[in-house]
């Protein structure tokens, strides 16, 4: 371990501030991670695509802007990287899957423009999950990530090689998606923050879509007050994305600076406590005593509601998603398998580019969209959607924000749960609900289970309730037990945690 | 025996006249190079969504305005199927909730039919099958072009009010009317811009219930349409009357081969999964702008026709003089008639010039300055001008532009003063003895021969009438 500079473990607000002043460049500080990358990503493959020359040419880019007395903007020189769902003009964009593999988008996502426009650096991109469906990142057709805390566990999924590159010191902050659990659930395997912004505040435009009801944007960092940086520079309104909330986002920078939680209700969510690994339901309880002595009204409560997410979710997500990649047919872009006609062109494409979670999940939409079934199934679950938010809206009624387990468990090993569908789709049943109801959740590390892996806590708020969610946050980021660094990550990690 | 009875519906395809297309910026035209007029959105590339255009939005109000219809809060759903020409392998369409409800059109002879909904959706692509002859199975390979993936359309679908081929082609004669007189569409068949299906079925006289339908597709020309669907009846009554039974299917009409053929039965339709599109929200058109679009919509084909009509007073415009109101209204001519009218120019002559004349050039006669063409009819009326002269005139003026005057002048129309007219008259009538015996015996046919004469020596610069006038006088 080195001593000295924080290095690549540096978090992205000093970073930035560093670049900005000229007391560091970007151009060393694009080094130190692409040496990281270099050294420690063969192992725990979290990236698809470095983008070293470009990475090298954007921070030069900064130095100049700063040399020539103008600001780079709030991310000046900080190492991004993006999951590989997120377009990017002429750098693949494969989504983790053989359909899309060499294909270079013609386009760049809002997100990524956003992040240039500040000042950012992005690095390369992660790896996740096919298409983001999946709780491990074992679903990618180039091969899963390993977790940096144990390489032989999963980091979680479906962001997970944005969740280790922040881990482990390979960017300093990456972009992930949710849709069920994305950002949260591996920022809970990998001990870092990620957070789930309220449907609408980030332009979905450029985010290749899985289930377009639920995806939403949003930030993986190594503290709070970082992740809201990231966030407060991507969200806002775009014309380009027609359920992009048309208002100014609110900046949740300052309320992540440490407002503190004194005179805050927190509801204790019981059925995010009660189902889970005693090592995970220790940690939320004692995240509770930590809020309530820094001065919150903590109160246990129930919303038995929250258990029909998980059946609903599996049947709009897979709807929505059975539409969404109906696209890739072998026509336009992407693998094609030639056959005599077209339809068998599109049914060899589409056997030979999607993998097997990608099939299911489509046959299983399919299925639930068809004439006769459409009532019963996807009907249905836009019922249930329904029932939950207004479950939701009952007890923030109560509640300022709540919170419960990101996940029922620490990470599990690689290869544990391939088999067994069922038991993966359960690892999102605490964050699902936050996303069919269109709401902010964020998960926080707070501390480590007998094995050393880490435990994340989840925070939920109400619609735009970002600010809420960020002083709890921030209260139990204070508060939480010291997380050892990863077993494999960045030099210096050990001299800042 | 009862007699048969056909039962038909029509829906009809329009393509709106906005700038750009229904979810993206991309120019909105025909016939330029191929794949030219696309971006990340009509190409449905992963990662782009969806934008509403409100131009499209307000071409379909004026559309369900002017259908009588009431326009209604809406959603768009994806209809999903697979086609190569479909970008996103779904069409952004509205289904159970579409912008435009419960409308009718008013046929030329007062029969009303009821439009059930026109809702908002978009176009495909087109496929070029290339190689064994243009036909889909012989086909070495297929080229796509998507200039045309999210073109807006309007989708007008009517009750199954109409009982007949020609009550269908008038249908889609008056609804191209009305949409080209709403400014949303050109209403060129030919072009695609207006489409036809049309769903037939027959029943015996009396019977309370509906026979199968079949849906026919690939009419693009009225004449089409109505061969197509009087085939259709023929074939279904032969069927049944041979006490087969007609299956549910979708039909393509063969033009050269005038017949109906079977695509794909009842069993082999697509499921089409309709479900919300969740990349767009709700649309729902406030009071204020729903005003809007009325109160800037001018008069409708029947109140235009009935406009020109009133000129001839009651019962005086059928027949002939029906079909030449009906022509000039639905080349959006009428505004020719009406100037001339008011200026004083007689109905008839009006009419007329128009409906034969200015119509068979309707796209430049659109642009005519109504000064200009009212001058020139009141050259004719007052016998400045031949009818030969003045069609000759109205061809340059519609051509090149300009005052009728001068055209006439340039020409060397000016007509010929009454004193040398005479004089001509007079020359004739002494070179033609046998026939001035005969004309001034009451034979009043021999003053066109007498005309003749007269043009062979003026060079038809004479004006016929006043040629006649002349004549009667000489006779006494």
């Amino acid at each position: 371990m080195t001593t000295g500079a924080a290095g690549a473990w540096a978090g992205a607000s000093a970073i930035a501030t560093e670049v900005r002043s000229g007391g560091r460049s970007a151009a060393s500080v694009v080094e130190e991670h692409l040496a990281a990358i270099a050294v420690l990503d063969g192992e725990l493959h979290a990236f698809l695509t470095v983008l070293a020359d470009q990475a090298r040419a954007d921070a030069a880019a900064v130095d100049a802007a700063v040399a020539a007395g103008e600001d780079p903007g709030p991310l000046a020189g900080v190492p991004v990287a993006l999951k590989d769902n997120l377009c990017t003009r002429g750098v693949p964009t494969t989504c983790s899957s053989r359909i899309l593999e060499h294909w270079r988008p013609p386009y760049d996502a809002t997100v990524v423009g956003r992040l240039r426009a500040a000042g950012a650096v992005v690095v390369g991109k992660t790896n996740l999950d096919e298409f983001a469906m999946g709780s491990s990142t074992e679903n990618s057709a180039f091969g899963p990530t390993r977790n940096p805390y144990d390489l032989a566990r999963v980091p979680g999924g479906s962001s997970g090689g944005s969740a280790v590159a922040v881990a482990a010191g390979l960017a300093a902050l990456a972009l992930g998606s949710d849709t069920g659990g994305s950002i949260r659930q591996p920022a809970s395997f990998c001990g870092v923050v990620g957070m789930k912004p309220t449907y609408g505040t980030v332009s979905r435009y450029g985010l290749v879509a899985f289930a377009s009801s639920l995806d939403q944007i949003g930030p993986f960092a190594r503290s709070v007050a970082d992740a809201a940086l990231l966030h407060d520079v991507v969200a806002g309104h775009d014309p380009m994305d027609s359920t992009s909330l048309d208002r100014p986002a609110p900046a949740t920078a300052a309320a992540a600076a440490g407002e503190g939680v004194e005179g805050l209700r927190i509801g204790l969510l019981a059925e995010f406590v009660e189902d889970v690994d005693p090592s995970v339901a220790g940690a939320v309880r004692a995240g509770a005593e930590a809020l309530a002595a820094a001065g919150a009204s903590v109160e246990e409560v129930s919303v038995p509601q929250l258990h029909f997410g998980l059946p609903a979710y599996y049947l709009i997500a897979p709807a929505e998603a059975s539409s969404n990649l109906a696209r890739y047919d072998g026509v336009r872009y992407g693998l094609r398998v030639d056959a005599p006609d077209v339809e068998a062109m599109n049914r060899a494409t589409r056997e030979a580019g999607f993998g097997p979670e990608v099939k299911r999940r489509i046959m299983l939409g399919t299925y639930a969209l068809s004439a006769g079934y459409y009532d019963a199934y996807y009907g249905q679950a836009q019922k249930v959607r329904t029932l939950i938010i207004a479950a939701f809206d009952d007890a923030y009624r109560r509640f300022d924000a709540l919170i419960g387990a990101t996940a029922p468990s620490t990470a599990f090993p690689i290869g544990a749960k391939v088999d067994d569908p069922l038991q993966m789709y359960l690892s999102d049943v605490c964050t699902i609900p936050s996303n069919l109801a269109g709401h902010p959740a964020m998960s926080v590390p707070f501390g480590a289970d007998a094995g050393g892996l880490p435990i994340g806590v989840q925070v939920l708020a109400p619609a735009l309730g970002e600010a809420t969610m960020l002083r709890v946050a921030g209260a139990l980021e204070v508060a939480a037990p010291a997380l050892a660094a990863p077993a494999l990550a960045a030099p210096g990690a050990g001299a800042t945690r | 025996m009862t007699e048969w009875e056909a039962v038909i519906g029509l829906e009809v395809h329009c393509e709106l006249r906005t700038a750009t297309k229904l979810f993206c910026g991309c120019r909105n035209a025909f016939g330029d190079e191929p794949n030219t007029n696309v971006c990340p959105v009509c190409l449905g590339l992963p990662g782009s969504l969806p934008v509403l255009n409100a131009a499209a939005v307000e071409y379909a109000m004026r559309i369900g305005t002017a259908l009588l219809c009431e326009i209604r809060p809406s959603v768009f759903h994806r209809k999903n199927y697979f086609y190569p020409d479909m970008p996103k392998d779904y069409q952004i369409s509205q289904y159970d909730e579409p912008i435009n409800v419960d409308g009718w059109l008013e046929l030329p002879d007062g029969f009303r039919v009821r439009v059930v909904r026109a809702h908002l959706e978009e176009d495909t692509g087109k496929t070029s099958h290339m190689g064994g002859g243009g036909r889909i199975h012989d086909a070495a390979h297929a080229l796509v072009d998507y200039n045309r993936a999210g073109v807006p359309l309007v989708e007008i679908v009517s009750a199954p009010d109409i009982r007949s081929a020609a009550q269908a082609r008038a249908y889609a004669a008056e609804l191209r009317a009305i949409l080209v007189a709403t400014g949303a569409s050109d209403g060129r068949m030919e072009e695609g811009s207006m489409r036809v299906d049309a769903n037939v079925s027959v029943r015996r006289v009396g019977d309370p219930g509906f026979g199968t339908r079949c849906e026919v597709k690939n009419l693009n020309s009225l004449r089409s349409l109505g061969r197509a669907i009087e085939y259709e009846i023929e074939r279904q009554i032969a069927l049944l009357e041979a006490g087969d039974t007609v299956l549910q299917q979708t039909r393509h009409w063969d033009e050269g081969k005038g017949q109906t053929v079977a695509l794909r039965s009842k069993e082999e339709a697509f499921d089409y999964r309709y479900f919300p599109e969740p990349d767009l929200v709700p649309l729902a058109p406030d009071a204020a702008w729903q005003q809007r679009v009325a109160a800037a919509l001018g008069p409708m084909p029947a109140e235009r026709r009935r406009r020109i009509g009133t000129l001839f007073g009651d019962g005086a415009a059928e027949g002939a003089r029906a079909d030449q109101i009906a022509t000039v209204t639905e080349q959006g001519l009428d505004g020719l008639v009406l100037a001339a009218t008011d200026a004083g120019v007689d109905p008839g002559l009006a009419l007329a010039r128009t409906a034969n004349e200015a119509a068979a050039d309707a796209e430049r006669a659109r642009e005519l300055s109504p000064d200009a063409y009212v001058a020139l009819l009141k050259m004719e009326q007052a016998g400045a001008l031949s009818s030969t002269q003045t069609k000759a005139v109205l061809a340059e003026l519609l051509a090149e532009g300009g005052e009728p005057a001068d055209i006439a002048k340039r020409k060397g129309f000016e007509a010929l003063e009454s004193d040398s007219l005479a004089g001509v008259v007079a020359e004739v009538v002494a070179a033609c003895p046998d026939e001035w015996s005969r004309y001034a015996g009451g034979e009043d046919k021999l003053a066109q021969f007498f005309i003749g004469q007269v043009m062979k020596a003026t060079q038809g610069k004479a004006n016929g009438k006043a040629v006649v006038e002349e004549l009667r006088r000489l006779r006494g």
